[in-house]
C-alpha cells in the first residue's frame, strides 16, 4: 500500500516504489524487460524496507508511531472485533470521543475493548481532542470494564495517546482522580486484561487505561512517563532536543522489555503497520487471542493477585 | 504535539521556598518579615496571613507523630541509575548531590508511630529530593508502607509532596503509579483505612496515583494540587489561568479534597477521623 505522507528515513523507499508504478502504469502490454524491472526494483524496495526498519533509532520509531496513516483503535477494531457496538459515556458528565469503548467478540469470545482514538483529518482530530482524553473517558473506560468484569468477559485496552488533555476543565472535574481510581480498580478486575500499545503511550494518560495482565507493544511505538518532547523542555530546556530525550528515556519496545516493563513486542507488517492495515491487525489479534487463551482458566483470585505482583516486581533498586 | 513545542522554559522547581538559615524571613505570601524562632514555634505558618510554608520530612513526623515513637523503616532502599540517564547533569550524580544535600536516602521517608496514642504507618514525602518525584524506590517504599499497614492492620497516612514521576526513570517511573494503586487497593479490600495529606506542591504522577486515593483525602491550605502543572496547561490553551486555579480551595469546591485543615490543626483531625474507623476491632484481626 503506497501511503500519501513519507517521513524522511522512508523516503528512498518510497522512491522506488513510485518508480514501480510507474513502470507498472507502462506495462499493460506483457514488455518481458519491463516485468524484469519491476521485479529488480521490487527485490531493491524490500531489501531497502529490511534494512531500513531493522534498524530504527528510538526517534524514528517515536516518529513512525504518530505516523499520521498509522491504524488507530477503530481501524483495528472493524477488522478484528465482530458485532461491535460502541458504548457511550461516562453516566456522569458526557461521552468523550478520545477514548471508544464497546463491547464485541474477538471470533467467537465476547470481549470488551477500549483504546484511545486519533482522529484523520482536522474536524476528527478535533472532535476526539488528538486522543488526549478528559476525566470523563477514563470514567467511561472504567464503566465499561467493570460492565465487562460483572460479566466475566475478557478486557482490551488500545493505548494510543500524547496525553491526558491538560485543560481547565479537565482539573476541575479531577483528571488526576479519575486516572488514580482507574489504576486502582483495574488491578483488582477479575478478568483477563490484556493491554496493547498500538501507537503512543504518554505518561498517565496511557496507564490510565493500562493496567492488566499482559503487556503487549507493537514494533512501532513508544511508552514512557512523559513524551519526549515533555522531557525535552523540561530537562533539556528545549523541546527540539525530543530526539535526544527518547534516547535517554529509552522508550521502545525492546528497551521497556529489557526493563521489565513489558511481556512481549508485536512484529509490524513490512514496512510499518500504516502499510497493511488489514496484515497488521490480523497480527494482533491473532496476539491478543493467545493471550486471552493462555489467562483464561486461571481462577481470579489469582489472575489478580498475580496482576498485583506484576506490578509489584517493576522498579530497580539496590537494598 | 504542537502545545509541547512552545514549551521553553520548563517547570521551575521552587526552590525559593526553602527556608534560608536568616534570623528573620519574608513571607512568601504576605511579604511580612518574620522572626525565625517565632516561624518556627508557629509550625512555620506565617503568623499573619496564615501561609504555609514548605515543611520537610522531619517537620511532617515530628507534627504528626507523638513524640520519639516514629521507627523509620527501608531506608536502605536505594535508587539505582539503570537507564544511565543523563541530561545536563547524570542521574547518577543528581542521586548523590540529593543524598548530601539532604541526609536522605530517597524522596519518601516511611516508618510506624503512634498519632494520639493511636498506631499508624506513617509516610512522609521530601520535596527536598529531587522536587519528591517518585521513581522506583518511593514506588516501593510507598508499596511495602501499605504493606506493613496491611499485615498489621494499622491506618496508613501517606503526606504527599511532589512534582510527579521521576523522569529520570522513565517508564519504570510510570510503572509505580500502578504498583502503589494496585497495593492500596488491597488495602481498601481488606477494610484498613488510608487516610492522604496533600502538601505544596502534589502534582503529576504522584496526584495520579496514591495522593488521590485515600479514604479520606486532606489538604493544607493553598497547596498546588494537580495532574498537570499549570505551565502547560497555560501553553495548551493559551490563555492565563483563573485565580487560585489548582489550589487546594479549588480542589476542595470541586469535589476533589474532603477538608483544608490548617497544619495546626492536622494532628487533631487525624484522631477525630481515625476514630471513626474500627480499628480497635480491626487491630486484633477481627
Amino acid at each position: 500500500m503506497a501511503t500519501n505522507y513519507v517521513l524522511e528515513f522512508e523516503k528512498p523507499i518510497a522512491e522506488i516504489e513510485k518508480k514501480i508504478a510507474e513502470l507498472r502504469e507502462y506495462s499493460i502490454s506483457e514488455d518481458i524487460e519491463i516485468q524484469n524491472e519491476v521485479e529488480r526494483l521490487e527485490a531493491k524496495a524490500q531489501k531497502l524496507r529490511q534494512e531500513t526498519y531493522s534498524k530504527l533509532t528510538r526517534w524514528q520509531r517515536v516518529q513512525l508511531a504518530r505516523h499520521p496513516e498509522r491504524p488507530y483503535t477503530l481501524d483495528y477494531i472493524s477488522r478484528m472485533i465482530d458485532d461491535f457496538v460502541e458504548l457511550h459515556g461516562d453516566r456522569s458528565f458526557r461521552d468523550d470521543p478520545a477514548i471508544v469503548s464497546g463491547i464485541g467478540k474477538l471470533d467467537k469470545m465476547p470481549v470488551a475493548i477500549i483504546g484511545h482514538q486519533k482522529g484523520r483529518d482536522t474536524k476528527e482530530k478535533l472532535r476526539r481532542n488528538f486522543a488526549m482524553p478528559n476525566p470523563e473517558g477514563y470514567r467511561k473506560a472504567l464503566r465499561v470494564m467493570n460492565l465487562a468484569a460483572h460479566y466475566g468477559r475478557p478486557i482490551i485496552c488500545l493505548l494510543d495517546t500524547p496525553g491526558a488533555y491538560p485543560g481547565i476543565g479537565a482539573e476541575e472535574r479531577g483528571q488526576a482522580e479519575a486516572i488514580a481510581r482507574n489504576l486502582r480498580e483495574m488491578s483488582h478486575l477479575p478478568v483477563p486484561i490484556i493491554i496493547v500499545v498500538i501507537g503512543e503511550g504518554a505518561s498517565g494518560g496511557a496507564l490510565g487505561i493500562g493496567v492488566g495482565d499482559r503487556i503487549l507493544m507493537m514494533e512501532n511505538t513508544w511508552y514512557s512517563v512523559i513524551s519526549p518532547e515533555g522531557c525535552a523542555a523540561i530537562l533539556y530546556r528545549d523541546a527540539a532536543n525530543a530526539p535526544q530525550a527518547a534516547e535517554a528515556m529509552r522508550v521502545t519496545p525492546n528497551d521497556l522489555l529489557e526493563m521489565g516493563v513489558i511481556d512481549k513486542i508485536i512484529e509490524e507488517p513490512p514496512g510499518a503497520a500504516h502499510n497493511d492495515y488489514d496484515q497488521a491487525a490480523a497480527i494482533i489479534k491473532k496476539a491478543i487471542k493467545e493471550e486471552i487463551e493462555s489467562l483464561q482458566d486461571i481462577p481470579p483470585k489469582i489472575l489478580i493477585k498475580n496482576r498485583i505482583e506484576k506490578f509489584g516486581k517493576m522498579g530497580f533498586w539496590s537494598e | 504535539m504542537e502545545w509541547f513545542k512552545r514549551v521553553k522554559r520548563g517547570f521551575a522547581t521552587q526552590v525559593k521556598k526553602e527556608l534560608p538559615n536568616g534570623v528573620w524571613i519574608k513571607c512568601d505570601h504576605c511579604g511580612e518579615i518574620l522572626y525565625k524562632k517565632e516561624l518556627d514555634r508557629n509550625l512555620n505558618v506565617c503568623t499573619k496571613c496564615d501561609y504555609h510554608f514548605r515543611i520537610n520530612s522531619d517537620g511532617y513526623i515530628s507534627l504528626l507523630a507523638d513524640k520519639g515513637t516514629f521507627k523509620e523503616f527501608n531506608s536502605n532502599i536505594k535508587s539505582i541509575d539503570k537507564l544511565k540517564f543523563k541530561d545536563s547533569k547524570k542521574y547518577s550524580d543528581r542521586l548523590k548531590d540529593a543524598m548530601h544535600k539532604t541526609g536522605l536516602s530517597e524522596a519518601v521517608r516511611t516508618g510506624t508511630c503512634t498519632t494520639n496514642k493511636i498506631p499508624v504507618v506513617l509516610t512522609v514525602m521530601d520535596f527536598r529530593f529531587i522536587g519528591g518525584s517518585m521513581g522506583s524506590v518511593v514506588g516501593e517504599k510507598i508499596a511495602r508502607a501499605a504493606d506493613k499497614s496491611l499485615e498489621t492492620r494499622v491506618p496508613l497516612i501517606i503526606v504527599s509532596a511532589s512534582g510527579g514521576a521521576r523522569m529520570q526513570e522513565a517508564a519504570l517511573s510510570l510503572m509505580q503509579m500502578a504498583k502503589t494503586s494496585a497495593r492500596l487497593g488491597m488495602l481498601e479490600d481488606a477494610k484498613v483505612p488510608y487516610i492522604s495529606i496533600l502538601t505544596h506542591p502534589t502534582t503529576g504522577g504522584v496526584t495520579a496515583s496514591f495522593s488521590m486515593l485515600g479514604d479520606v483525602i486532606l489538604a493544607e491550605p493553598g497547596a498546588l494540587i494537580g495532574f498537570a502543572g499549570p505551565r502547560v496547561i497555560k501553553q495548551t490553551i493559551g490563555q492565563d489561568l483563573p485565580d487560585g486555579f489548582q489550589r487546594s480551595e479549588f480542589l476542595l469546591e470541586h469535589g476533589f479534597v474532603d477538608a483544608i485543615i490548617h497544619r495546626k490543626d492536622m494532628k487533631e483531625r487525624i484522631r477525630q477521623i481515625l476514630t471513626f474507623f474500627p480499628i480497635e476491632d480491626t487491630a486484633t484481626g477481627k
